[in-house]
């Protein structure tokens, strides 16, 4: 029986780019059902009723939420493709520690660079673009962080580059300038099949943050 | 060779307890290196240079950090005996999803809890009850989160376990009443003997979250 694989997403969400990432990498077919995150429905809450948030994986029925945990249950479900965590307990340790820093540091910082004025948004630029030069750190001279491959650190950073446009609109600054070597590190990652298919155009996302801050009634 | 196990840690913290706890489920000697959280030593910021925080493995010089990495690590390490996470990916999905939940939505009233007063302690005390419920009604009848095994997020549970005593006496609340099954479920994680091993006396950890108080002036 064939695999039913639904991604209960929101186009501009960069946790649900992340799981798209690993399914087209894994080559899995899924339906992608677009959720209106400000009138959710039945099934987003019926499927994550803790967090009501997405992306969620419906796998044969059963609901997998958290995007880094979804990359990791679609690693371990179809396995003989594109690997996308290393095979070395030490290795994938190291993957998921700085999956969690990006969890940890990348959205906050970032949301005060669109959602922030003045000396607010100054701190969060200022952070955003220290965690920023911490990844470049860690990426050195690596085609991607897990080295030769594509993996699931690069899956769970890469998204926030359809945001960076956006960032460098509403901050008022050049991430390029400040971390070019991460700027290269997203290119080369976005001529990748899986991801191209999975990051909006920057531009749309541009056009989306004054619709998201009315959303959340800011100005 | 030997494998050279080092564990740097701070005995009262509910994390670097996940950790000696994973360790002595697998029966692995370790070394456990006390450190002073206002004075930390060269090798944690050697060794955690991004976080600077315990616990952190050291596995034949090799740093692991971050507590339920920690553990997941240790669980692929020793993989030979008494499994920590299930062998079934779903089942394995849903372990982390919970662990992930334990710290996102237990961590922040947890910590107020002996760090506030009035009102803030209040809110930070239904938040927390509110909380304990949803793992309560996850936990269901089972045993163990793991299920008739005690595993992943009942490791992850029980350095807030070890804080319970202490949170109910600074907060003057009991959380048996509210949620007793969650509570039987505890009782049964502190009693194992790998958990006996690892933990502090109550009162001790008491005494410490009175002293922070007074320094913070709460």
């Amino acid at each position: 029986m064939a695999d039913e694989v639904i991604l209960l997403d929101f186009w501009p969400s960069m946790f649900g780019m992340r799981t798209r990432i690993a399914l087209e990498e894994k080559n899995v077919k899924f339906d992608y059902r677009e959720q209106d995150l400000w009138n959710k429905s039945p099934i987003l809450l019926e499927m994550n009723p803790v967090h009501k948030k997405i992306p969620v994986l419906i796998h044969n029925g059963k609901p997998v939420c958290e995007s880094l945990i979804q990359v990791e249950y679609i690693d371990e479900v179809w396995p003989s493709k594109n690997p996308l965590l290393p095979s070395d307990p030490y290795q994938r340790a190291q993957a998921k520690f700085w999956g969690d820093f990006i969890d940890k540091k990348v959205y906050a910082s970032a949301r005060l660079i669109w959602g922030a004025k003045g000396e607010e948004q100054e701190a969060g630029k200022k952070e955003f673009i220290e965690i920023l030069k911490t990844l470049e750190s860690e990426l050195g001279d690596k085609i991607y962080f897990g080295g030769e491959t594509f993996g699931y650190v690069d899956i769970a950073l890469i998204g926030f580059y359809s945001w960076f446009e956006a960032y460098d609109k509403f901050g008022n600054f050049s991430i390029e300038a400040e971390c070019p070597k991460l700027i290269a590190w997203a290119k080369r990652c976005v001529e990748r099949e899986s991801v191209a298919k999975s990051l909006p155009d920057s531009n749309k996302i541009v056009e989306f943050v004054p619709v998201l801050k009315k959303h959340i009634g800011i100005e | 060779m030997a494998d050279e196990v080092i564990l740097l840690d701070y005995w009262p913290s509910p994390f670097g307890i996940r950790a000696r706890i994973a360790l002595r489920e697998k029966g692995v000697e370790f070394e456990c290196r006390e450190e002073n959280l206002r004075d930390k030593s060269p090798l944690l910021l050697q060794m955690n240079p991004v976080h600077k925080k315990i616990p952190v493995l050291i596995h034949n010089g090799k740093p692991v950090c971050e507590s339920m990495n920690v553990v997941q690590y240790i669980d692929e390490v020793w993989s030979d005996r008494n499994p920590i996470l299930p062998s079934d990916p779903y089942q394995r999905a849903q372990a982390r999803f919970w662990v992930d939940f334990v710290d996102t939505k237990l961590l922040k009233p947890a910590d107020q809890l002996w760090q506030t007063k009035g009102e803030e302690q209040e809110t930070a005390k239904k938040e927390y009850i509110e909380a304990l419920k949803i793992l309560e009604s996850e936990l269901g009848d089972k045993p163990y989160f793991g299920g008739d095994t005690f595993g992943f997020l009942d490791i992850a549970m029980t350095g807030y376990y070890s804080w319970f005593e202490a949170s109910e006496k600074l907060a003057n609340f009991s959380i048996e009443p509210e949620c007793p099954i969650l509570m039987a479920s505890a009782k049964r994680c502190l009693q194992r003997e790998s958990v006996v091993k690892s933990l502090h006396d109550s009162e001790k950890i008491l005494e410490l979250a009175y002293k922070l108080r007074k320094e913070y002036g709460v």
